[in-house]
């Protein structure tokens, strides 16, 4: 049933929109539009947009010098991308063994794997950096993957076996029936299916990755292995903080997890809404 | 080639035993009918002849082999489900194919199978869609061609009409007989729906909580049942219970079907009042309660004009009535 539009409530609704739009895309541009100023012109007019004379690429041409900022950035793609596909992966996989099959210990296993989005992965950063020194991985990639892994699936398995318990009955067993494995079921039949909350989860758990300063600074502070949010900090100093390419390298930052959210967003929008229309 | 045996197969599902030791033989091209109460494991026994649903204890038998720890895929059953189940993302024509195609069959003979399937339920116009680009009426029919493809000795349906409109069911129902005719195949199938029961068996199984209460054609459950579980549950309107000791019988209940129950003005059989009257056209179906009895049902031929509460005389046909202990157990 569609209510008929009320013109007020429609315009109260979209006011608020957007405001919130507004006041959530402000800090990026302000970042944003600094970043293409010189350094007086971004402490005597912070809110101008630039202009012929204020222009000043000096943030960019800094950051691009300055250290292996390339590496930095290709450092967080890998880091980012490979512990997303874990993530998805071995979320997906958990929560299809939890949702689909009848074995001892099914709601403890479960229990005990949502534990984690309760308990912050932060609190264990003592462990994890003496069991990676012993593994010898320390000021590797694999180290923050590894960790970043972890950090993400509890709520990947929960959300996913929440979702994979909607997934009909009837459809899984007619594929068992025509021949197809447990595998092709759950890679041909289950995962298009929950699509949508895949996309959701990919999201969630892409951003608190990309934007983590913590892991990097203490598994993997070395230049070949640093992240760009550790990258930046260089430009941060204990006396003087060179503006221009912290925010140049923040605008930069940006970009990357833009266009894995655009990927993700059409398929997130279904995901929340999902179940709202039938 | 499709008998089937089950031999005392039992189900627990937890700590509840569903199924509680269940014996049946299927006949090859038999067209056997599960029905009973929601809840008494009609889907659940389904699945397990399926192998769907491991079976706690017993065997199941197709053909004189032992299948019980076989794949489903590999038990040469097909199955029809009530939600159709048909995969969203494949068009119509790789429904109906994917199971050949699994089996790893040649794509000629996939083609041939999938066209003939088509043929038998007119579903040619529809070979390239996508299921959500179906009726429900075509999204059924495209599940049993899927059914029918992979020439199964053995079909099993559970509930496949329910989730159609009523003209949709008399010609899908009319459609499964056809098929069943010229398959040849055995088939098993779940319904809640009296007509489907009567008109597809050849033979019942009335299910009561996990346990078989009697097995026969439609017409021996109906005239003949073992107890009053089977009577009343076969044949629409329920057939009536009267107290036998009000009657001056030596049984303790006596059934008698609203057709054999005779109404009229006057006299001294049973007395009641109307409570209510339902026209249908064909018959009328009056609902009369009794001091003694409780509501007793009447069916009679044709347009008949009864009020509410107009007080009349029930009397039972005496030949057609039907005895039963306090067990509810058949007197003969
Ligand atoms: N996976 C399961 N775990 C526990 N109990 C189950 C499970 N599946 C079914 N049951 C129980 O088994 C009983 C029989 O279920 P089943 O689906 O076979 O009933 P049914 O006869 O097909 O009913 P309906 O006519 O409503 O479809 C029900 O009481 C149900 O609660
Ligand atoms: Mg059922």
């Amino acid at each position: 049933m569609r209510a008929r539009s009320q013109p007020g409530r429609s315009i109260a609704a979209h006011a608020i929109l957007i405001a919130y739009t507004l006041i959530a895309l402000f800090p990026v541009w302000v970042i944003v539009i600094n970043s293409f100023k010189s350094r007086r012109a971004i402490f005597a007019q912070p809110l101008a947009i630039p202009t012929p004379e204020t222009w000043d690429l000096v943030g960019y041409t800094t950051v691009l010098e300055n250290g292996d900022f390339f590496g930095y950035f290709l450092n967080s793609l890998t880091v980012t991308v490979a512990s997303l596909f874990f993530v998805l992966l071995f979320g997906a996989m958990a929560a299809f063994a939890l949702s689909e099959y009848r074995f001892r210990g099914n709601m403890l296993v479960g229990l005990y794997l949502a534990l984690g989005i309760m308990i912050p992965i932060r609190l264990g950063t003592v462990a994890i950096l003496q069991m990676m020194v012993a593994a010898g991985l320390v000021n590797t990639l694999t180290a923050l993957i590894l960790v970043y892994t972890a950090q993400g699936l509890p709520l990947a398995v929960f959300i996913l076996s929440e979702f994979m318990r909607n997934v009909s009955d009837d459809l899984k067993n007619a594929g068992r029936m025509d021949g197809l494995s447990e595998y092709a079921i759950f890679f041909r039949l289950v995962l298009p299916l929950v699509r949508p909350a895949m996309a959701t989860v990919a999201v969630f758990t892409m951003i608190p990755i990309w934007n983590d300063l913590w892991f990097p600074l203490i598994l993997a502070p070395s230049e070949d292995t640093k992240t760009i949010t550790l990258g930046s900090q260089v430009f941060i100093g204990q006396f003087v903080t060179n503006w221009n390419a912290v925010l140049a390298a923040l605008s930069l930052a940006i970009v990357p997890v833009l266009i894995l959210y655009l990927i993700f967003s059409r398929q997130l929008i279904r995901g929340i809404t999902a179940g709202a229309v039938k | 080639m499709g008998s089937l045996e089950l031999r005392n197969v039992t189900k627990v599902f937890g700590k509840t035993e569903i199924i509680k030791g269940i014996d049946l033989s299927v006949k090859d091209g038999e067209f056997v009918v599960f029905v009973g109460p929601s809840g008494c494991g009609k889907s659940t026994l389904l699945r397990m002849i399926a192998g769907l649903e491991d079976v706690t204890s017993g065997a199941v038998v197709l053909d004189g082999q032992d299948v019980t720890a076989v794949a489903p895929a590999k038990r040469g059953i097909a199955m029809v489900f009530q939600s159709y189940a048909l995969y969203p993302h494949l068009t119509v024509r790789d429904n109906m194919g994917l199971a050949l195609r699994q089996a790893g069959a040649p794509r000629s003979e996939i083609a041939q199978a999938v066209g003939r399937a088509s043929a038998m339920l007119a579903l040619d116009p529809y070979l390239e869609r996508r299921p959500a680009e179906l009726s429900g009426g075509q999204r059924q029919r495209v599940a049993i061609g899927r059914a029918i493809v992979r020439t199964p000795s053995l079909f099993l349906f559970d509930e496949p009409l329910s989730n159609l409109d009523a003209a949709l069911r008399v010609a899908t129902r009319i459609e499964i007989a056809r098929l069943h005719r010229e398959l040849g195949a055995t088939m098993i199938y779940v319904t809640h729906d009296q007509v489907e029961a009567m008109t597809l068996a050849d033979r019942i199984v009335v299910l009561r909580a996990g346990q078989v209460e009697q097995v026969g054609r439609p017409m021996e459950l109906y005239n003949d049942p073992a107890n009053t579980f089977v009577a009343g549950f076969i044949g629409s309107p329920r057939m009536n219970f009267l107290k036998g000791a009000a009657l001056g019988e030596s049984a303790d209940t006596v059934g008698v079907r609203p057709e054999h129950l005779a109404i009229s003005r006057q006299g001294n059989a049973i007395p009641g009042t109307v409570s209510h009257v339902e026209k249908l056209g064909g018959e009328t179906l009056v609902y009369v309660r009794s001091e003694v009895h409780g509501l007793l049902t009447v069916r009679l031929f044709g347009e008949q004009d009864f009020s509410v509460d107009e007080a009349v005389q029930l009397t039972p046909e005496p030949p057609r009535s039907l005895r039963f202990d306090a067990a509810g157990r058949r007197l003969r």
